[in-house]
């Protein structure tokens, strides 16, 4: 009996050390990661790389080759950043992860830009601890469909199954578009997109829905693509571009303008090849385009010739486009009459005025 | 002065003593280590709240009223994409425990056969079940899962060329299709009936025994329960002019419609979860049996038992005091490992709760932490029951 209590008491008291302790040093942990959410440019720098946030391997977003090299047009959103710091486009660690994660992995900090095919929304731009920076892909969600399935309209697909991808905006858009349409679904959902596309290969779903250019980029990479194709109809807006950390305005101006030069690059003509001649020009918006005249990269903390470094090593936005989606590519979706033309070519992107 | 030094050490020694006493200290640290842990998760809860206000992610239930607007496949009990999320909440919890409850049926009835057969003399019986056991118990679960959903149920037929058994019962990548009981009214009287069947099929028992034990004679209480329970409801049924259609399930443009649908990852799930399970239940029913000493087979056999009655009456009482608690380990187990549906899609409470709607909604903290409150309820539920089985069959020492 006597000897119960004597451990008992030994215990306790070891206890009493050991719990304000942890509780010290999680109080210690916590301000520092309060106080870093103003400091991302800073940081990024002292690393020496960017954590940049892409999802599973899709070609021509975000695509890995066998070699292990990342490209696709969201990749390059990163390269032009990592370019604009460093001066050298692969100065980045690509962080692949789940979408169950993505978010919270990029709120906490361990990610510094998530450029992974994210639709703009309220939601996420305002409850999430997220900031939208700006589009760098305008799309639309649709349906694919096997040829030999006669289907030729959305409208048609009443009572069919269909793969689609958990956890997206693309899920609630087709619920909607059922519903506004009086129409009955069955969900197949998976967080992985290969199952889906396996599951639809295999007839486990009538069709596969997707941003129209995630289906054109999963199609390119089917044994037999010409056999499926994507129905005419879009329901949905679905803008697409990298978000940063809620609170940390520098760094999503960073963001945003290093986009926003690339479209400009290409309004004005400036390209990869001849943005060493375009120094020389005497037109003043690729002055101060390119930093030979202007403070707008000190103002952000950056070099003034950040736009020269990101035109240099990745390009403006129509070479950015032509490589990784362009008509010559597998994906091949078509640039002209889309709304990924710029504004003076009746398509939606604008870059707003570099001054 | 020897009277006031006295009463200074008695004072002291009365302050000391009190200091001293095992009761109050041990008091005393206790309260000190309560008050230590309750601050150091208040301290967590508050520490959380203000830095994901600091982020600008909004904490709190708010977000259970607001509409989830998606689809879920499978669905036990009613759901439209305009309910909100508490709505999914409470599907995922029905998916979850309707993929338990069958589970946990399936491999007990699985595991006390495949744990009789190995200690069957039979030799091809014993061998077979020897390597069931030993095989499936040494493969990850989540590998026997996407077998069975990978290589069985998406590659059986596309629904236009079903496999069907007389055009009633269809099987396809879309699932298992029966036909399903509609109850027209004048269908409770048959309900009735059953719970009567059963609730005297109970009373039989317990009388028949009663009656064994005052007098000796035996009353085959069993089959004539059995045969009760099936034939009266049956004899209702006929006589109130049998008031059950069958939905048939037929195939409509894309899909079958109608009847009852066993969606494949449902029976993917299933089966895995059951097989898996099913292993680990085998080996606690065959140690159980074997903790039972030989002498009691060989005293039963020597006055004659039948060697059914012996395994039923003697040695299955005494190996259940040994099966018990490990199976109630198995069956938390079996409850836990179904949210490995994710890797299927099958709509369970992590996969369209903990996945799905931590997605759409992004608010992570409050969402994980309800899928662990569920969690933890239902094990310490099915903990609290099976504790109180085991009381009630434990040896009661006089």
């Amino acid at each position: 009996m006597l000897s119960k209590s004597h451990n008992n008491q030994r215990g306790s008291s070891m206890l009493k050390i050991i719990v304000p302790v942890i509780a010290t040093v999680a109080a210690v942990a916590s301000y520092s990661s309060a106080a870093i959410a103003q400091q991302t440019l800073a940081q990024v720098k002292e690393r020496g790389s960017l954590n940049c946030q892409v999802g599973l391997p899709t070609p021509g977003f975000y695509g890995l080759d066998a070699d292990g090299t990342w490209s696709g047009m969201d990749v390059d959103v990163c390269r032009a950043i990592s370019a604009a710091i460093f001066d050298d486009p692969d100065q980045v660690q690509y962080q692949s992860v789940t979408s169950a994660v993505r978010f919270t992995s990029l709120a906490n900090g361990e990610s510094d830009v998530l450029s992974r095919t994210t639709t703009w929304t309220a939601v996420r731009d305002t409850q999430l601890g997220l900031d939208f920076t700006t589009v760098n892909f305008y799309d639309g969600q649709g349906f694919l469909v096997p040829n030999d399935s006669g289907i030729t309209s959305a409208r048609e697909l009443d009572g069919a199954t269909i793969c689609v991808l958990t956890g997206t905006t693309t899920e609630l858009n087709l619920a909607d578009y059922f519903r506004s349409n009086g129409m009955e679904f069955t969900p197949v959902t998976n967080e992985n997109v290969n199952v889906l596309v396996e599951t639809y290969l295999g007839g486990g779903c009538d069709a596969y829905t997707n941003d129209k250019s995630g289906l054109a980029a999963r199609r390119s990479a089917f044994p037999s693509p010409d056999e499926h194709t994507i129905l005419p109809e879009t329901i949905s807006k679905e803008p697409l571009g990298p978000v940063v950390r809620h609170g940390d305005n520098n760094w999503g101006d960073v963001v945003r303008w290093v986009l926003f030069g690339q479209i400009e690059a290409e309004e004005l003509g400036v390209t990869s090849e001849n943005v060493e001649e375009m120094l020389e020009s005497d037109n003043p918006s690729i002055k101060r385009l390119l930093g030979v005249e202007g403070n707008i990269g000190e103002g952000m903390g950056l070099d003034a010739d950040f736009m020269v470094r990101v035109l240099k090593h990745v390009g403006n936005y129509g070479e950015v486009y032509e490589r990784n989606v362009g008509a010559n590519t597998p994906i091949g979706i078509p640039r002209d009459g889309s709304l990924n033309a710029q504004w003076t070519d009746g398509g939606i992107l604008y870059a707003m005025p570099f001054r | 002065m020897a009277i006031s030094e006295s009463t200074a050490i008695r004072s002291q020694s009365r302050l000391s003593s009190f200091l001293n006493n095992e009761t109050v200290r041990s008091v005393f640290y206790q309260i000190v280590t309560l008050v230590c842990v309750v601050g150091l998760f208040w301290y967590l809860v508050t520490n959380t709240i203000e830095n994901m206000s600091v982020r600008g992610m909004s904490a709190g239930l708010d977000f259970l009223n607001v509409s989830a607007g998606f689809g879920i496949s499978f669905t036990l009990i009613p759901y439209r994409e305009g309910d909100s999320y508490f709505r999914v909440f409470q599907v995922g919890i029905a998916n979850t425990l309707l993929v338990a409850v069958i589970g946990i049926v399936f491999a007990t009835a699985i595991g006390l056969f495949m744990g009789l057969a190995r200690m069957s003399s039979n030799w091809l019986i014993r061998t077979i079940a020897r390597w069931y056991v030993e095989v499936l118990r040494n493969t990850p679960l989540l590998l026997q899962i996407i077998a069975w959903y990978f290589g069985v149920f998406t590659l059986l037929p596309r629904p236009r060329d079903s496999l069907d058994w007389g055009g009633l019962f269809f099987l396809n990548n879309r699932g298992a299709y029966f036909p399903a009981p509609v109850p027209e009214a004048g269908f409770g009287v048959t309900l009735a009936a059953l719970a009567i069947a059963i609730g005297g099929a109970i009373g039989l028992r317990y009388w028949a025994r009663k009656r064994q034990e005052a007098t000796g004679k035996h009353f085959p209480a069993i089959s004539v329960g059995l045969a009760t329970i099936v034939l009266l409801p049956l004899l209702v049924f006929m006589l109130s002019g049998r008031p059950l259609t069958w939905d048939m399930p037929g195939l409509q443009g894309f899909n079958f419609t109608g009847g009852l649908n066993v969606p494949p990852a449902l029976g993917a799930l299933v089966i895995a979860l059951s097989i898996y399970t099913s292993c680990f239940i085998a080996e606690i029913v065959r140690s159980g049996i074997q903790s039972v000493s030989g002498g009691q087979t060989e005293a039963a056999r020597a006055l004659g038992v039948k060697p059914s009655w012996t395994m039923r009456l003697i040695i299955l009482p005494q190996a259940l005091r040994v099966i018990i608690p490990p199976l109630i380990s198995q069956y938390l187990n079996l409850t836990k490992n179904s949210s490995l549906a994710i890797a299927i899609g099958f709509p369970d409470l992590v996969s369209v709760w903990m996945n799905t709607s931590l997605n759409q909604s992004g608010r992570a903290i409050p969402i994980v932490a309800m899928t662990m409150a569920f969690y933890c309820i239902v094990s310490l539920t099915v903990s609290f029951a099976m504790n109180q089985y085991n009381k009630r069959i434990l040896l009661k020492e006089r």
